[in-house]
């Protein structure tokens, strides 16, 4: 069996998403402050260890919301991807500089933002792991994965804050 | 054998060695490093030239573990031996193809399926 032969992604989930996209960008702006809540916010050091323990904290919160099994997942990825990127590359991993972390709901929308201290990045300058030359290398592949699992990602114009999106499904 | 490796349970089925992960999560700095020099020391400390990575237990794997396993790849191949993969459940497999990594593992459905092509 050739695992190449299959599509990762339906024509069904691009379009969910391109719907995400479209809902959040147009519409959440106008009523953010009215039905997003804020379930977590925290700074803390460039500490990979403290990392994990933030990501723990956060994946309770989700579950605790019912946060669907499918959903989880890739969220957790996202939230990985996203800590590592801003305490390796953007505070290069000094402990005096932190890191900020806010996890909002909206409905079935979840938003998280991830601030560092460094100066940033240009996302578009990030080389495309997927080349032939580029798909040895052993880095580089973090944002890839977060916009293959996430409705959006989006970075602010200095490049030093990372916002993920995905809607999710939520059981209670 | 192989009782430094502690985070793989090694069997060795016609020759090759088949390392199954036993973590489920393969994501945060600390676990990715550990696991990391453990491989290595299959390839390194204990020599050997055929070794199937088995996934069955592994549900979640970062950036970071894929740069482990290309690091992995490029020592076997240096030492002229072969790599494999097996056993990955669909949302690993994404992983992968989102990265192209299919093209770089030789990635099977089972241990049966994999042993095959050793």
């Amino acid at each position: 069996m050739d695992w190449n032969d299959h599509c990762p992604f339906s024509l069904l989930t691009d379009f969910q998403s391109s719907l995400t996209r479209l809902i959040y960008r147009v519409l959440a702006p106008v009523n953010a402050n009215m039905s997003e809540l804020i379930i977590y916010n925290q700074t803390f050091a460039s500490d990979l260890h403290v990392s994990a323990d933030v990501q723990k904290e956060i994946q309770e919160l989700w579950q605790a919301r019912g946060m669907s099994d499918m959903d989880l997942p890739d969220l957790q990825l996202a939230l990985e991807e996203g800590l590592a990127n801003a305490i390796k590359h953007g505070n290069k991993m000094d402990p005096e500089k932190k890191v900020t972390v806010e996890c909002f709901l909206n409905e079935d929308i979840v938003r998280v933002v991830i601030q560092d201290e460094g100066p940033g990045f240009n996302v578009n300058e990030v080389p495309d792991p997927t080349l032939p030359e580029n798909l040895d290398k052993p880095s580089g592949r973090g944002v890839m994965l977060m916009k293959a699992f996430m409705d959006d990602v989006l970075y602010n114009e200095v490049g030093n804050q990372l916002t993920f999106i995905k809607r999710c499904t939520f059981n209670s | 054998m192989a009782s430094d490796v502690t985070r793989f349970n090694i069997q060795t089925i016609d020759g090759v060695t088949i390392a199954k992960f036993i973590d489920n999560r393969i994501l945060d700095e600390a676990t990715i490093q550990v696991i990391g020099e453990q491989m290595y020391r299959l390839v390194d400390d204990h020599g050997f030239r055929k070794v199937l990575l088995d996934f069955e237990a592994v549900e979640h794997l970062s950036s970071a573990a894929l740069g482990k396993l290309i690091n992995m790849k490029k020592k076997m191949d240096a030492a002229g031996g072969q790599l494999g993969m097996c056993s990955l459940r669909p949302e690993l497999l994404k992983i992968f193809k989102v990265t192209k990594l299919t093209k770089v593992f030789e990635i099977s459905a089972s241990v049966e399926k994999a042993l095959k092509g050793f």
